[in-house]
């Protein structure tokens, strides 16, 4: 397994590897992203992962994500490791952590918010990281991230 | 303290000396005086017992005010924008009081004006001072909020007074009786909330025989609107209604709250025992809510 994902890593000689994502997350992951039809990907779906049990894994050429992306990466699939290939070489890697406030990527379900009445940024915050609770900072309402529109 | 918009910006700190700031207010104490400030009542939903309440308080300070009330929709599409609606009024006034339907409101208006800007209610949102008037109510008649048991009854579900009420008292470690029909139940979001910070409470679903040891029953009341079957309404309305002779044992400091108005859910049998504050409880809405206009004005 470690095996095939080494010459899947290497394979790549410029261009960025998200690991560990959620498992069943990563086809969301490839929404997200808009990767056009040009793009080479590889999506690797139920693998198995020491660290969380099934992941999913995406490896994508020749691009390298915006902060905004990144972000919405970090919401959609928490404690993903995002690495940057760079001639063959991994010239970044971080681990992505749910932000604390979200800024203008969720759109609030709730429809007597004033953020879906007027031309507002939204706002949300982290209320608790491990179920994913976010509350916006207008109405209040809570949500789980899951269960919220993320523009794209 | 820059603006008054939810419950959950204030500490228990800021609360407690909002309380003071009332208390001597109430007393005669402190006498701000508001003369040449003009303050901008916006209800773009009516409530004329809280715009009272808020008019009452800028005048008894010798301030002005300005009132719109009765616009249905903050935003309205022919019209100009909400936000610049907003900033106009902010500059012709010194503080903006807002009711509105939409929730969340009162947050944005807050960050767009460079005036202080006071949330009178946001939808099902907030009502951040009928919280403080409950507060007021209920420090001033018991001599603290520490430790107190409190009972809430009637619509605990969709009741925006009682969120905040609990939430609010949840600072000061209140435990509470819970008392509603089980599908108007206090909703989870705000038990866990009162379970993060060890606070204990009950949940039963009859107000006889369960007040004898509180020193607080907030009622509230329950719409029969809210009941699929009008049938099932009329079977469990009696275990929400408090009437005199239920009244045989509660404690000496017992008292009855409600955010009025009331309809049947206090029978007005009560009204004349000394248990009796829902009158006082409104008064004391204006104290509070001078206490906060002279504040958030630099006037204390
Ligand atoms: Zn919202």
């Amino acid at each position: 397994m470690n095996e095939i994902k080494q010459i899947k890593v290497n394979a790549i000689k410029n261009g960025t590897v998200i690991d560990h994502i959620k498992a069943g997350t990563g086809l969301k992951v490839i929404n997200i992203l808009k990767l056009k039809q040009s793009d080479v990907i590889m999506l690797g779906i139920n693998l198995k992962s020491n660290k969380i049990g099934k992941k999913d894994i995406l490896k994508i050429e020749n691009r390298e994500l915006t902060h905004d992306e990144v972000n919405i990466i970090a919401l959609i699939a928490p404690n993903a490791t995002l690495t940057i290939i760079n001639n063959y070489e991994v010239t970044q890697k971080q681990s992505l952590m749910m932000p604390k406030i979200i800024k203008e990527l969720i759109v609030c379900p709730n429809p007597k918010c004033i953020t879906n009445l007027e031309s507002i940024t939204s706002r949300f915050e982290l209320t608790e990281e491990k179920t994913g609770t976010i509350r916006c900072g207008y109405c209040e309402k809570k949500y789980q991230v899951d269960d919220v529109s993320i523009k794209i | 303290m820059k603006n008054m918009i939810s419950m959950r910006d204030l500490s228990k700190k800021d609360i407690l000396h909002l309380m003071e700031i009332a208390a001597k207010i109430e007393d005669g104490e402190i006498v701000p005086d508001l003369k040449g400030r003009l303050a901008a009542l916006l209800f773009f939903e009516p409530s004329t017992r809280t715009m009272f309440s808020f008019d009452t308080a800028v005048k008894r300070m010798n301030g002005s005010t300005i009132i719109m009330s009765g616009t249905k929709n903050t935003s309205s599409k022919k019209g100009e924008t909400f936000a610049d609606t907003l900033q106009t009024i902010a500059q012709y006034s010194d503080i903006i009081i807002m009711r509105t339907p939409v929730e969340g409101a009162a947050r944005y208006a807050s960050e767009i004006v460079n005036i202080p800007v006071v949330n009178a209610g946001d939808g099902a949102n907030q009502h951040p001072t009928q919280a403080l008037l409950d507060l007021y109510s209920i420090m001033k008649t018991q001599g603290t909020l520490e430790g107190l048991k409190v009972g809430l009854a009637g619509d605990l579900r969709f009741g925006r007074t009682v969120h905040s009420l609990a939430q609010a008292l949840s600072l000061f470690g209140v435990q509470f009786k819970f008392i509603s029909p089980s599908f108007l139940q206090m909703p989870e979001y705000i038990k866990d909330d009162l379970e993060a910070r060890k606070i204990k409470f009950t949940e039963l679903d009859d107000i006889e025989g369960n007040i004898d040891d509180l020193d607080i029953l907030y009622v509230t009341r329950i719409q029969k609107e809210r009941f699929a079957d009008p049938e099932d309404y009329e079977n469990l309305k009696g275990s929400y209604i408090l009437k005199k002779s239920m009244l045989d044992n509660v404690k000496t400091n017992f008292k009855v709250m409600h955010p009025l108005p009331r309809v049947d859910e206090i029978n007005t049998d009560v009204d004349d025992t000394k248990y009796a504050y829902y009158f006082p409880q409104a008064k004391n809405g204006v104290f509070t809510r001078q206490a906060l206009i002279a504040i958030l004005l630099g006037e204390v």
